[in-house]
This record gives structure tokens, sequence and C-alpha cells, in this order.
């Protein structure tokens, strides 16, 4: 244990995820060593992250004003919605360059050994994007892992109704993965070749 | 194939060591208690992934340690291929296979054969029916690694539909327990468990569809296995039992059923147990609650067989693993882990005569006169941690 300050800033770095106390530790003491100008910008960009980023009140994914980059481009499609848990899978698919629809974040995935459900997923707010009746197709790009798989089946199960086609992106995925550490091409691939649910 | 070189760095008493084998047979020696199961633990490991002993990881790891090493070159069709298993427990084992890097430990299934006969095997004929299950399941990952990805996505559906049910069963008892009584009982959220009925048929169907064909394979292998070890003192058969979603009439057909047969049964079953299982709030229908049932003649072997034939029948299911994958190209390595110390000299010496013509056979023993004279072969002691080869 230190004191005061320096033990706050391991203690509040060592509640981010994936970051243990030795890793707090050494974090905290390149920031103590670090010039006072880099401190300051690091400082800054966090309140700034806060202060300015939001989510885009369409897709939920991140924006800095009411809707979002992709939400906003008129290049893209209404036509099709692909599903993903997190802003981070926006920015994997992205990447790939074979996708020119919208998105729709999630949030998670349903998962009940952490007491996630439906109705803490933005899912209903799904239901009222599709309800509008402009979409075509739904891709369901939710993570290749257990609870990836049952969220994408439920979204299946309630659209089934509504008679748009529903695509899930095709295996080669890592299984029991993170859409996220998909290489760009495996990740791209698994685009082309989804199939319907 | 064969085991050519063991290394271990802080696995189970074993801070360091190094021990160089031969194809053929080897015996262990060494006083109880002096780290000979730890070693042939180890190789064991390396082909299943998992202990014959425990069932978590954090006692494989030297005490004090933080993570355990095994390496293993593993000699197959002349070729040498070096596994290297890093354990560390509560997180993901590292891999590495040969110089390529490091990769999920599940890649490594496949890369050693091997069938382990332990004093624990007792329990595949008088235990709970998870140990034959186990039985089952690690004879499967070993013929087709691809099911140690089956198995783990059917344990951990199964895991999120426990919790899905036992939360919505603590939520209706705090509920009625707070309740005055013109109020509503909040109807707890199980919308989702259709997709995860859904889910657990899926994977279910394929764990079982693919146990079937195994006790299929299985069947006469066992019979011939009994009949050499008992010296034809009766016939042995398994058959696989599935009470929580086949009806009495299925039961001896259940071989018959296809994987998508098998699925709609379990679905059809899932929803028959629903509200029973929303009541007690956790899984009731599925593989993980299937059998072996294993028979003498007419009459099962638990509870009836003699401690002798209940011998007999463990070690013929170990044969039966052998043999079957001998059967299909690959010489596994044979594990003998104190086995002779608890057999009578008939069964001991028709043992040695059914293994000793194995391409690899590891032997560990505190009495040398118990091993019989057909598994005389490289001798090594054990002694305080340290392996030495004396002959
Ligand atoms: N994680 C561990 N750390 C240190 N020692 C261990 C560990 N696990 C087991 N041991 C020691 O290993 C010994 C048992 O070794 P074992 O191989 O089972 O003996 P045997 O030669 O009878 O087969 C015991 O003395 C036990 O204390
Ligand atoms: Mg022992
Ligand atoms: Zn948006």
């Amino acid at each position: 244990m230190y004191e005061g300050a320096i033990q706050d800033l391991i203690d509040e770095l060592g509640r981010l995820p994936g970051i243990g106390p030795k890793s707090a530790q050494r974090l905290a003491f390149h920031v103590l060593q670090a010039d006072t100008a880099d401190v300051t910008r690091l400082a800054t960009a966090l309140t700034r992250v806060k202060e300015l980023v939001r989510f885009c009140s369409v897709c939920f994914n991140v924006a800095e004003s009411e809707r979002c980059r992709i939400c906003r481009d008129p290049r893209r499609t209404d036509e099709t919605i692909c599903v993903v848990e997190e802003p981070k899978d926006v920015v994997a698919i992205e990447k790939t360059g074979e996708f020119r629809g919208r998105y729709h974040v999630l949030g998670g995935a349903i998962n009940p050994l952490e007491g996630v459900g439906p109705d803490s997923l933005r899912i209903r707010e799904l239901m009222a994007r599709l309800s509008a009746g402009e979409v075509k197709e739904l891709i369901l790009a939710t993570d290749p892992n257990t609870e990836g798989e049952a969220t994408a089946t439920y979204i299946a199960l309630l659209v089934k109704p509504m008679g748009l086609a529903v695509t899930r992106l095709a295996s080669g995925l890592p299984v029991g993965g993170d859409l996220e550490y998909a290489d760009e091409v495996t990740l791209g691939r698994a685009f082309e070749g989804r199939r319907a649910v | 194939m064969y085991v050519r070189r063991l290394e271990l760095h802080d696995f189970r008493s074993y801070a360091e060591a190094a021990v160089d084998f031969d194809p053929g047979s080897s015996v262990l020696i060494g006083p109880n208690g002096h780290g000979k199961t730890n070693l042939v633990e180890a190789i064991g490991y390396v082909a299943t992934l998992g202990s014959h002993r425990v069932a978590t990881e954090a006692p494989l790891v030297r005490y004090g340690a933080s993570r355990a090493i095994i390496r293993c070159a593993i000699v197959h069709d002349g070729r040498e291929l070096l596994v290297e298993l890093e354990i560390t427990p509560g997180k993901a084992n590292r891999a590495r296979i040969g110089r390529a890097p490091a990769t999920r430990a599940r890649d490594v299934l496949g890369a050693l054969r091997l069938v382990l006969f332990a004093p624990e095997d007792l329990a595949l004929v008088r235990g709970d029916p998870a140990e034959r299950r186990k039985y089952l399941d690690d004879l499967l990952v070993q013929r087709q690694p691809r099911f140690a990805g089956v198995r783990a996505d059917y344990e951990r559906v199964l895991k999120q539909r426990n919790a899905l049910l036992r939360t919505s069963y603590l939520a209706r008892k705090v509920a009625s327990r707070s309740r005055r009584p013109a109020e509503p009982v909040d109807a707890p959220d199980l919308s989702t468990l259709d997709v995860w009925d859904l889910h657990l048929a899926a994977y279910g169907a394929d764990l079982v569809a693919a146990r079937l064909e195994l006790c299929a394979a299985l069947g006469t292998h066992l019979a011939k296995a009994y009949d050499a070890v008992s010296a034809g003192r009766g016939e042995a058969r398994l058959a696989y039992e599935a009470k929580s979603w086949a009806t009495p009439d299925e039961a001896g057909r259940l071989a018959e059923l296809d994987r998508s047969e098998i699925e709609q049964r379990l679905r059809a079953a899932l929803a028959e147990a629903r509200p029973s299982e929303v009541e007690r709030g956790m899984t009731l229908v599925g593989p993980h609650r299937d059998d072996l049932m294993l028979t003498l003649g007419e009459l099962p072997a638990k509870g009836y067989a003699s401690h002798g034939e209940s011998w007999s029948f463990a070690l013929a299911l170990r044969l039966a693993s052998y043999e079957l994958l001998r059967s299909e190209g690959i010489e596994p390595v044979l594990v003998l882990d104190d086995v002779f110390a608890e057999l009578d000299t008939g069964r001991r010496e028709r043992l040695a005569e059914l293994v000793a013509g194995a391409s690899q056979v590891l032997v560990t023993c505190a009495v040398p006169q118990d091993v019989p004279d057909a598994l005389r072969g490289a001798r090594y002691t054990v002694g305080d941690g340290v392996v030495s080869r004396v002959a």
C-alpha cells in the first residue's frame, strides 16, 4: 500500500477492465514520471470523452452529436442494419470495407450469469426501427460465442413475423471469440458469406 | 506413437524434472508419495487437457508457484512433435506446438493419444453417472478433437440456462415472501428460455449422437476385452441410457436415432419438463443427466458385480478404448498407474499379456514384484522428486 494520491490512482486504474493490481501500479508510476504536459493531455482526454461523447439516438454507437457519423451519412443505405454488441465491433466491421448499411449497437449480449436479459439491451429500440418498414435485411453480427449466438437467435425469433431477411455472419470466425479480435480478412469473408437464419 | 521426453517445471511436486523414454515398456518404481503418479499425470494432461485425479487446475501447480509448464516430445510415424503447455489456474492455458507461435490449449488435443489405467477406474463401474459420461466424452475428444468444442459449448449453454432458471426461481421466492395478499407477483423474465432450449437441444444432439456412435463402436471391443481379462467369465455389455429425454419404449433403440431425431426429442422433452424446471430452478433434461448402463450377463454391474468382476470391467473399458483407438490407425500410449497392486495374480498376468505389444507402456508401481514379466523393460527409480533410469 502506498499513501494518498498515488494509491488513489492505483485503485482507480485497477478498476479498469483488463488491468490487474500489478499493471495498475506500473501505469501509476509511469504517470508519475511522465511530463506534466503529457499527463494534462491524458486528463483532458478523459474528462472530454465524458463531456462530448454520447450515444447516437438512432443506433447507439458512440457519437459527438445527436446522431453518429454513420447514421448521418447519406451515401449509406437504410435497407440493411447490422446488429452488433459494442461500438468497438462497428469499428472492426468498418475496417473491412464490406458494409454500406447502418448499425444497431445492443450494448452487450444476453448473459443470465451476469444478470443481462433482453430488457437491459437495446432490443426494444431495434424493434421500433424495424417497424418503420424500410429495412429489408437484418445482419446479426453478435460475437461467435454462447451469449452472442443466444442473442442472435433471440432477435431472429422476435423479427421472424416481420418477414425481412435475417442473416448471420458465416462461420470461419474463431468460435468462442470476440468479433473485434477477428482480423479484417476473416471478418470481411464472414460478411460476404453470411447465411439466412 | 510414443513419448520420447517429458520435462516439467513447477508441476505438482516437481520444481524441475526431465525424463527420456524409449518405445516399449518402462517401469517407474518408487515408494508411495514420491511423485510417480505426478509424472504420468502430466503426460495424461497433454493428451486430454485434464487430470485423472482432480477436476481443478490449482493442485497441478507446485505449491507456491504461479504456473506449471509441461513439455513433451511425441514421436509418431518417425516424426517428432514438441508440445508445450503452460497451466495458470484461473486463466486460459497456453500451448505451443512445434515452432508455431502460442495458441489455445485446445489445439493440442489430438497430438498425443493415450489410454490411462488407474486405481480410480473402479469408479467407472461403481461410481456416479458423471464418471461414465467423462469416460465417453474423454474418449470422444481423443478420437475427434473437435468434440472438445461441442462439449464446452454444451456446458456453457447449460450454465447460462441454469442461471436463468435459478434467478427466476429466487425472484419468485422473494416476491412471494414480501407480497401483500392483494398484490400480483411480477412474472420473472423467462423470455429467453426458448432460445436456451434451442441451443441446448442443438449442442446436446451433437453430443448424444457422437456418444451413441462411440458406444456402438466400443461394444465388441468391450466384450472381447472382458472375456480376455476375466478368462471367459461372462459377457460384458454397455448401453447408453437417456432417462431424462427418451421414453421407456425408445430406450432399447436409442442407437437408431439420428442427430435430428435426437434434437427433436430433446426439444420435446424440454417443453414437457418446462413447468418442473421452472418450479425447481434448474435444467432437468439433457445429456448432462445421461448414463452408460454396464451389464454383466443379465445383471447390472453396478451393485451386483463382485470386487474382482468390477475390476475386470473397469480394465475392459480401458482396454476397449485402447483397441478402438488402435483399430482406427493410431497406436496410443498406455499408462498403467499403480494398477497391478489392485489386481490378483490372474488378472495381472492377463492384463500384461494384452498390453505388452503396445508401442509404449508406462507402468508405475511401489513394489516391482507386482509387475508381470511380460512388462519388464526399462527401469526408473523415483525418489524424493528425482527420476533416474537404472536399467
Ligand atoms: N501442487 C503440489 N505441490 C507440491 N507438492 C505436491 C503437489 N501435488 C502433490 N504434491 C505432492 O506429491 C506427492 C504425491 O505424489 P504422487 O505422484 O501421487 O505419488 P506416488 O509416487 O505415490 O504416485 C505428495 O507427497 C504430495 O504432497
Ligand atoms: Mg501413485
Ligand atoms: Zn448512429
